[in-house]
């Protein structure tokens, strides 16, 4: 009994017990429950257990399904070039600029301690910067760069995307940081002595370098932007429409067939695009 | 040490405005919570008052503000210490590279990439199909640890991943057994990156929105409760309780991180019996 508990893989797998256990009660089994449930259909007060494709033939069928996916990548490829170019920058100063430890390690806290509050108030604190009588707009008007308040700052793409890249940046500059700081600086020194500029350092030492973090980073931010509901509907004031939209509002009127044939789809999407980024990267190894 | 080259002060003021990009909306609610009775939801300021404060603490029309903030609370704490125990006992069972953990770790990267309603739609059509209640303690909770777990495991395996076996080694020479190699050497070693996995289990339990919208049941969690408010309130009671959420996380998460310096510190001190004269 004792030798069959020590192998390796039935210790492993005792260990790995009451994970396996959540995971597959509360993210397999809603997978497939939303699978299934995608292929019933709906009653004005209840849903039935049916099997046609009734409801992924309308989702296909609509036009609205292509503008609203559409508009789903552009918020993904739009945030995914802003908290790049913002985390990497970011990330870059960290770890090459600032000389000490405990520097390092105070700015970087800062960084990420927005990450630990809550992010619908992170939302409604653009409220009074974006409105119409916001910050932004009686700055501009008292710079004499206005003469009307911009009507849209606030509920329009612009505040969904400021949005966006206010709360997700984050997840591009710890990666890119944790990356950076294990790139040997003898390198760099190398480099230079070889008689390389400060812009070829970057583009062939220092990004090529830097790849698995900005790669981590990408998936994080690609997927919480094409996941998202409540961003998208909270500073577009309903205005815009993503795919999380769609679905929550199938949910509201009580559509849960049609909601979860949304739901597949944008597993899928979700999953393609994951499936492509992880051949550039090996998060195993970047562990 | 050379001088800096102007590319840091560049990058410094760039540094600094993503600061204040970070900082500054909720620096601004902030302030307006302290708004005068008349104030509205923008600038100028209409006076200064903690009227809007006092009025939380009253009966309010709409939602229990209180009620939601204990059922957080609760919950977080609940979370906490489930993401803390099943990370390390997850952390413990890959570094031993069992058959199938291949399985486990993609799983464990689809629950993090998976788009939160969709666990929220999951589980809430499992339970009334089986016709349970969805309730923030049983389904929400689950729920919950759907996204607390990955964050809990990925920091576990970055903490195995650099751990010295040669400590582990020493202890087994010594005689001790298999738990008590774990409770006397690989837990004390590991503690401080613990309280940075309770901290991810705490503050994303208490501040997560969409994976309990359909898995909390007839009573709210906070950030349930705030976003109803933000549909029907309009006054700067909404920035009032925005900023003593927020006060209260900041102050949760120094908490946190004072308790994982000085377990840091105690390590470094329990770690070496350097000068103490025994042989």
């Amino acid at each position: 009994m004792q030798r069959f508990l020590s192998r390796p893989t039935v210790s492993g797998w005792l260990l790995a017990s009451p994970l396996t256990l959540v995971l597959t009660l509360f993210l397999v089994l809603p997978i497939v429950m939303i699978v299934i449930v995608s292929f019933w259909q709906a009653t004005e007060f209840s849903i039935v257990p049916a099997f046609d494709f009734e409801n992924y033939e309308f989702l296909f069928g609509s036009p609205v399904t292509y503008k609203v996916f559409l508009n789903t990548f552009k918020y993904a490829v739009i945030t995914w070039a802003c908290t790049l170019l913002i985390g990497f920058t970011v990330a870059y100063f960290l770890a090459f600029h600032v000389r000490s430890q405990t520097w390092q390690i105070a700015l970087f806290l800062l960084c990420t301690i927005p990450f630990w509050t809550s992010n619908i108030i992170r939302m409604i604190s653009w409220i009074p910067f974006l409105g119409r009588n916001g910050i932004a707009n009686s700055a501009l008007i008292s710079a004499g760069v206005i003469d009307t308040p911009l009507d849209w700052l606030l509920y329009s793409d612009f505040a969904v995307i400021l949005a966006f890249v206010h709360l997700y940046t984050l997840f591009m500059v710890v990666p890119i940081f944790n990356t950076m700081m294990r790139i040997d600086k003898s390198l760099i020194e190398a480099a230079r002595d070889a008689g390389a500029t400060g812009a070829q350092i970057m583009w062939n030492v220092i990004i090529p370098l830097s790849k698995p973090g900005i790669m981590i980073g990408t998936i994080f931010v690609v997927t919480l932007v094409m996941g998202d509901f409540i961003t998208v509907r909270f500073m577009s004031g309903s205005q815009s429409a993503n795919v999380g939209r769609l679905i929550s509002n199938d949910i509201a009127l009580l559509q849960y067939p049609s909601a979860a044939a949304t739901a597949v789809v944008l597993l899928a999407t979700v999953l393609i695009v994951i499936g492509l980024l992880l051949r550039f990267v090996d998060i195993r190894k970047e562990l | 040490m050379e001088p800096r080259p102007r590319s840091f002060y560049v990058l410094a003021a760039f540094f600094c405005l993503f600061l204040l990009f970070l900082y500054g909306p909720t620096l601004t609610i902030g302030i307006l919570s302290f708004q005068g009775p008349n104030g509205g939801l923008t600038f100028p300021m209409n006076g200064v008052s903690t009227h809007w404060f006092f009025n939380l603490f009253e009966q309010q029309a709409v939602g229990d503000i209180w009620g939601s903030f204990a059922r957080s609370l609760v919950l977080g704490l609940m979370v906490m210490v489930t993401t803390v125990v099943v990370s390390v006992m997850g952390g413990l069972a890959f570094r031993k590279r069992f058959a199938g953990s291949n399985v486990v770790f993609y799983l464990i990267i689809t629950a993090l990439v998976i788009p939160s309603i969709l666990i929220s739609l999951g589980v809430g059509l499992i339970f009334s199909q089986l016709g349970l209640t969805v309730h923030w303690a049983t389904s929400g909770f689950g729920a919950q640890l759907t996204w607390t777990l990955p964050f809990g495991l990925l920091i576990m395996f970055a903490v195995f991943n650099r751990f010295d076996k040669s400590y582990e080694e020493a202890a087994r020479d010594q005689g001790a057994t298999a738990w008590q190699t774990l409770r006397h050497v690989v837990i004390p070693i590991i503690a401080p990156s613990l309280i940075g996995v309770a901290l991810f289990g705490f503050t994303l339990s208490y501040d997560e929105f969409a994976r309990t919208l359909l898995t909390a049941g007839s009573y709210n969690t906070l950030p349930l409760e705030i976003y109803g408010m933000t549909t029907n309130v309009t006054s700067p009671v909404l920035y009032a309780l925005g900023t003593l959420t927020t006060v209260f996380s900041l102050f949760i998460i120094a908490v946190f991180l004072l308790t994982a310096r000085i377990a840091t510190r105690r390590r470094s001190r329990a770690g070496s019996d350097a000068g103490k004269g025994m042989i």
